[in-house]
């Protein structure tokens, strides 16, 4: 459908930004790259009276890697992740599963911190900032503040952002080399937005796991970890027999959903498997 | 709003409401009505155009987004005189039937192949996916690409 009626800016600073969403009474909405704000309005399930076009904000496109991390500005958009060749090493993870978001031409736009203000419950970059223990810096009308993923994501569509305020940085914590991990998600089709998916990480202390991150997402109303299937994992030898139990706690730990995709007894049974399949392939590295 | 951009080489300036997608745009205001439109939502990349190169849906962008950028439709990517090697290789692959999904086939296939000449069938396949054809079948259209690929080797 085409889109309903709205006013339209594109401040030059991120003060100016704040300022236009704080007057519009929760009315209006930041714009980032669109891939997900413009279907919504076309199916009439946003209606803002105002678009704030974050495109001319300054700082905001770079991805810094320093001792403490990754810094992705919340214009980075899937693309610029892709094709940054310093993230093989700075943050595996995060390239691996951000090859799996969307199409082509999506990944031109699509940024960031457009997917995590927009909290869809089967995106791959929710996922990665709740295994990763991410925090977003935000700022609105009250100031600056940091938020902690685990406090970021509140439900479906749900953040802990207030209508005036604007991501601008996530920070991934520092990545060790040796550091193992594994992603897998399943989708009917290439770009479509998973059934289920997992991203898992952890450190090897004297031959065993310590340190584990298990994460999930397109299962339940929000991306999460497993601290079930973490304890299972931690102190452990990986092998094969392990990533069965593994799969198992991950399996009797989520609280999937049922929908036209899948029921809920086929969600459980997948988050199981791709949990197997995940420590199966970090173990692998 | 005033809008100016640039689009096949041409500057333009357009009196848009906000909510015109870059698309409706494109066809009813500009007349150029080779970029088509499916879905109106992002699934099905009839509507892909380049903006300063790079392959988007421009039912997800707003025209007065494209202020300043250039802007190049499938009518760009042509001329009257003869097929583009593109065009001439989905025409020997017999990569489109009734023609609705082609423009939007061209223009994501033109992006890859000037970005990535090499690509093999995995990616070109890869690529592809974002693009929806409902009577050729993607096999012809997965061989045209591939087979276009030398014309784009600098
Ligand atoms: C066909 C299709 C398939 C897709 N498949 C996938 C997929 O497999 N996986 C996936 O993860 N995504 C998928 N997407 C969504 C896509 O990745 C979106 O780009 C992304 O979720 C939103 O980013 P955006 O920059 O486009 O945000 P926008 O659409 O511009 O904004 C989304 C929301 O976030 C708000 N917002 C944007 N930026 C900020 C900010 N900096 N601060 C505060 N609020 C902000 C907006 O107000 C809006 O509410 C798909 C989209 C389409 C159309
Ligand atoms: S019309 Fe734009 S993707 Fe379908
Ligand atoms: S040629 Fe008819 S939809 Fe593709």
């Amino acid at each position: 459908m085409k889109l309903p009626p709205f006013e339209y800016a594109c401040p030059a600073t991120i003060n100016e930004a704040v300022a236009l969403l704080a007057g519009h009474g929760g009315e209006a909405k930041p714009l980032a790259g669109g891939q997900s704000l413009m279907p919504m309005m076309a199916f009439r399930i946003a209606q803002p009276s105002l678009l704030v076009d974050l495109r001319k904000l300054p700082g905001l496109k770079e991805i810094k890697i320093g001792a403490d991390g990754v810094r992705l500005g919340a214009l980075v958009r899937w693309r610029d992740i892709l094709d940054d060749k310093r993230l093989d090493a700075a943050h595996p993870l995060l390239k691996e599963a951000i090859s799996h978001v969307a199409h082509y031409q999506i990944r031109n736009r699509g940024t960031v911190g457009g997917s995590c203000a927009h909290a869809d419950p089967a995106s791959e970059m929710p996922g990665i900032a709740q295994t990763c223990e991410a925090t977003f810096s935000v700022i609105g009308k009250a100031g600056a503040r940091t938020i902690k993923a685990a406090d970021f994501f509140q439900g479906a569509l749900t953040t802990a952002l207030k209508p005036d305020e604007i991501v601008t940085e996530i920070h991934l914590p520092a990545w060790p080399a040796q550091r193992r991990y594994g992603f897998q998600e399943f989708a009917r089709r290439r770009g479509d937005f998973a059934m289920a998916g997992i991203a898992l990480y952890y450190d090897v202390e004297g031959g065993k796991a310590a340190n584990a991150h298990i994460g999930v997402f397109g299962v339940g109303d929000c991306q999460r970890r497993l601290p079930k299937a973490e304890a299972a994992l931690n102190g452990h030898t990986v092998d094969d027999a392990l990533a069965v139990k593994v799969g198992e706690a991950a399996a009797a730990e989520v609280e999937p959903q049922e929908d036209i995709h899948a029921s809920s007894a086929y969600r459980r049974a997948l988050t199981g498997t791709l949990a197997e399949r995940a420590l199966k392939a970090a173990a692998a590295r | 709003m005033t809008t100016k951009f640039e689009v096949n080489g041409k500057q333009v300036s357009v009196d848009v409401e906000p909510r015109l997608t870059l698309a409706d745009c494109l066809r009813h205001e500009l007349r150029l009505t080779g970029t088509h439109i499916g879905c109106e939502h992002g699934v099905c990349g009839a509507c892909t155009v380049l903006v300063d190169g790079e392959a988007v849906r421009s039912c997800l962008i707003l025209a007065v987004q494209a202020e300043g950028s250039k802007i190049t439709t499938v009518e760009g990517l042509s001329s009257d005189a003869d097929l583009s090697p593109l065009q001439k290789s989905f025409r020997k692959h017999h990569a489109l039937q009734c023609g609705f999904c082609t423009p939007g086939f061209i223009t994501t296939a033109h992006a890859l192949l000037t970005e990535e000449p090499d690509c093999d069938a995995d990616r070109v396949r890869e690529v592809l996916s974002g693009n929806i054809c409902r009577c050729t079948g993607y096999i012809g259209i997965v061989e045209a690409v591939l087979d276009a690929r030398a014309a784009y080797k600098k």
